[in-house]
């Protein structure tokens, strides 16, 4: 195993002091592999508090005031009670599958975390195939949906899961092409790499046109790939209960729910890396301390999930013919005349360098 | 060209709804519009147009202003009040008349419309300022809104 770990090798460093070199590695990613995992169980529960405040705020409301200060502890009791639920499921449900699903869609949306440089050397597992990893595993998590609604053997449940299907494969495409457009730039599929090339400006600045063009089509992608309103097809309330986790209930409904506020940050979180400089701060103002670039990172994240809700808050819902409609239509064929812009901008060397 | 036109006019749109929302989230401290539950109960002033029940106020010599017309439980529209009366010789005049023997209001049938007040020709009833109406048996909610011995005020049916 050849491939490099950053934090963990501090760990690995620690660990191999008292235990053999294989044991040594196991243990430092099963120390990483928890902490992550306590970390974005907590940061999960408090997007979904970011959430329901700023749905307040968009609708002159007031929001969670109650639990905790400022309902700081809102969600916290939201999950406890969750954790203390009964799981119910339906009689004539495929057992196997109708557990198994909710841990895929959990699963996959921690694995892609893992990937993402959150400062100079904060990045559990530094591959060189970094976006095309990104895409993969963010893909994974549909399979959770659609088992989760075939196996609970509900209508609601299978539409809003077939649903999910026909969007996450659509949007897919323009979720891939346009982070392709940005690695024209960069030449490399490597996040560390693509942090490093934007030294020389955030690639959003150095591409000018085609970039931002990029950006918007991966930030409407990218909502609808989290089944996110205005593209909630799939839970869709209105019409279908909730949709694949009609049947859901304690905490492998919460599963899914932290999973849908997990992918959001992450869908954010790649924005940031590849358009606006990961942790780079801006003008390089604070490079003396490397530190400081997790704040830059969860920052700049933390704008891009606000630009998120705030779509959620404007836009109206689309129905699935309109869903497929601005995707094949619109988005993809704008999508490739943007690469062909993008990759003569290169050639040209029209980039604005700094 | 209607191609980009449609694109330039989406985006066009979206922008302004956001602008409009994005407004609203900036006022949205000064401007919120949930009022919060009333926890300061000592202090508490309620709001003119808040219907808590429907209750029969008294005055001091037990009497009230309801002279059985009936028309209150005419107007509710899902029979929450019941008017029992019965004729009795009015001791002035010597006559029989119709007086209100007891008036039932169920409070968990009424939808606080708000038509039984309005109706009422003598302004016998209308709304408590009260909340938390919650109770653990149901029969606790059939209420009788005259008081036991009390009589029409004087003066009232004239
Ligand atoms: S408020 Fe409406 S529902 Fe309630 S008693 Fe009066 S008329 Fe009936
Ligand atoms: S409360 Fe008013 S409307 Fe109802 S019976 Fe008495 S006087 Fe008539």
């Amino acid at each position: 195993m050849n491939i490099s770990l950053n934090i963990t090798k501090t760990i690995t460093e620690l660990l191999s002091g008292f235990m053999s070199e294989g044991a040594a590695n196991i243990g430092a990613m099963v120390t990483i592999a928890l902490i992550y995992l306590a970390i974005f169980a907590v940061a999960g529960l408090y997007l979904v508090l970011l959430e329901r405040k700023v749905a307040a705020w968009f609708q002159l409301r007031i929001g969670p005031n109650r639990v905790g200060p400022w309902g700081l502890l809102q969600t916290m009791a939201d999950a406890l009670k969750l954790v203390s639920k009964e799981l119910t499921g339906t009689v004539k449900a495929d057992k196997f599958l109708y557990n198994l699903a909710p841990y895929f869609v959990i699963v996959s949306s921690l694995m892609a975390l893992s990937v993402f440089p959150f400062t100079q050397d904060f990045q559990a597992f530094d591959i060189n195939i970094g976006i095309f990893f990104l895409i993969a595993i963010s893909s994974l998590g549909v399979i959770g949906i659609l088992l989760g609604g075939w196996a609970s053997n509900n209508k609601f449940a299978l539409i809003g899961a077939m649903r999910s299907g026909v969007q996450t494969i659509s949007y897919e495409l323009s979720v891939g092409l346009s982070l392709l457009t940005m690695v024209l730039i960069t030449g490399s599929l490597q996040l560390s790499e693509i942090v490093e090339v934007q030294k020389n400006g955030w690639l959003i600045v150095q591409g000018h046109i085609p970039a931002v063009i990029a950006f918007m089509i991966y930030m409407i992608a990218g909502t609808a790939e989290t089944n996110r309103a205005p593209f909630d097809m799939v839970e869709a309330e209105s019409e279908l209960g909730a949709g694949f986790h009609t049947e859901y209930s304690g905490m492998k409904f919460a599963y899914f729910f932290l999973a849908e506020f997990i992918n959001m940050f992450i869908i954010a979180a790649i924005a940031t890396t590849v358009f606006f400089g990961g942790w780079l701060s801006p003008f390089g103002i604070t490079e003396s301390i490397p530190w400081l670039g997790v704040f830059w990172f969860v920052g700049k994240t933390l704008v891009l999930v606000f630009l998120m809700m705030w779509f959620r808050w404007t836009f109206p819902r689309l129905r699935v013919d309109q869903l497929l409609t601005l995707e094949w239509k619109y988005l993809l064929p704008l999508n490739l005349l943007n690469i062909i812009l993008m990759a003569l901008i290169v050639w040209l060397n029209l980039t604005i360098q700094f | 060209m209607s191609y980009f036109g449609d694109i330039y006019k989406g985006i066009k749109t979206l922008l302004t709804g956001m602008s409009v929302t994005g407004k609203y989230f900036i006022t949205a401290r000064k401007g919120a519009i949930t009022q919060q539950y009333p926890d300061n109960r000592e202090t508490l002033k309620m709001f003119e147009r808040f219907r808590g029940e429907v209750v029969m106020p008294h005055d001091e010599n037990n009497e009230h202003r309801c002279t059985g017309c009936q028309k209150c439980e005419i107007a509710c529209p899902n029979g929450s009040i019941e008017i029992i009366w019965d004729r009795q010789i009015d001791e002035e005049t010597g006559k029989k008349k119709k007086m209100i023997d007891q008036h039932i209001y169920h409070l968990g049938m009424c939808t606080m419309c708000g038509l039984c007040i309005e109706a009422c020709p003598t302004d016998a009833i209308l709304w408590a300022q009260n909340y938390e109406n919650s109770v653990y048996d149901r029969s606790q909610l059939t209420k009788v809104l005259n008081q036991s011995g009390s009589k029409l005020k004087a003066g009232v049916e004239d």
